[in-house]
């Protein structure tokens, strides 16, 4: 038998009930909402959404589970565009470290 | 053979880490010009427009216009559009129409694909691991937890969501409602009751 994908849950054992309960959506999960929205626009074209699929697919089980949902997507985001070489990873990590600085400072 | 029998416990905000990833891939591409700060703004404004209440005027509809209900059938994309929804980047849209014998209901067991193009983004539930290990199995018994108690003989179909296309369904229309308005038809069909999870109100229970 091929070996499931970990985000392939169809059917899988599990009894515990469906937690219904909802939440408002927080500013950050909006901004990377757009930032995906922006990024595959068919006038950019910089990704596609089977891409962020592609990406999200690709994390292994224990970053799967660790991340919540919209961390999955920034982290997707962040190997696609750095695969494709629209960012640049030791310009993106240049760049990470000044926000850090000033969000600390 | 992996494990696969962890369940969510996150909180829905981002770690800090994740946050500061994010607003600088954000800052970087905006610097390179891939877009401007004002179309983050614009889009999110955009987004915040698609909400539950844009489904249902479409369920309303399509109960209550017979040629529209036709169209939808027929290309539920741009019967969905004529509504007023800017669907010209969104995937296919197909609408799922429930009859006393048959109740549809959507799952995305690979991901989270949903109609969010026409009623935003999908409830946390949808997104479950549970709900979307479960649905497959057993999708009266995930019916039953939203008091869906379906008879025996009606049967239920379970669509899976690709990225593609998207699903939207359109509950059965509840009795006691001849004659009503668009308007009034609308806010008996919940968010819960286009996923196929539910149905809609009944008159009496809207507004509640």
């Amino acid at each position: 038998m091929a070996q499931r994908g970990v985000n392939d849950l169809g059917g899988l054992p599990g009894d515990e009930p469906v937690d219904r309960e909802d939440h408002e959506s927080h500013p950050f999960e909006k901004r990377v909402n757009a930032l995906l929205r922006l990024l595959t626009h068919p006038r950019r074209k910089m990704m596609r959404v089977d891409e962020l699929r592609r990406g999200i697919e690709s994390l292994n089980e224990t970053e799967y589970a660790k991340y919540s949902y919209y961390e999955r997507w920034v982290e997707s985001i962040r190997r696609i565009m750095l695969e494709k070489g629209v960012l640049d990873e030791a310009e993106l990590n240049r760049k990470i470290e000044q926000v850090r600085a000033r969000s600390t400072g | 053979m992996s494990d696969h029998g962890h369940t969510e416990h996150h909180p829905p905000e981002a770690s800090p880490e994740f946050e500061i990833i994010e607003t600088a891939m954000r800052e970087l591409l905006i610097e390179k010009g891939v877009f401007s700060a004002d179309d983050v703004n614009n889009q999110m404004e955009k987004d915040e427009q698609i909400r539950p209440e844009n489904g249902a005027r479409i369920v309303a509809r399509f109960w209550s216009d017979p040629a529209f209900r036709e169209r939808a059938l027929a290309d539920g994309k741009a019967a969905a559009a004529e509504t007023g929804l800017d669907l010209n980047v969104a995937p296919d849209l197909v609408m799922l129409e429930n009859t006393p014998q048959l109740q549809h209901v959507t799952v995305c067991t690979l991901c989270s694909c949903s109609p969010m193009f026409v009623i935003g983004p999908p409830p946390d539930w949808y997104k479950s691991t549970t709900y979307r290990k479960r649905v497959v199995r057993d999708p009266r018994g995930v019916l039953a937890e939203w008091n869906n108690v379906l008879p025996e003989d009606m049967e239920v179909r379970v669509v899976d969501v690709t990225t593609e296309t998207r699903y939207l369904v359109i509950p059965l229309r509840p009795e006691g409602t001849e004659g009503w308005s668009e308007e009034e038809l609308a806010k008996l069909v919940t968010r819960d009751s286009m996923f196929g999870v539910e149905q809609a109100l009944r008159p009496g229970e809207a507004g509640r």
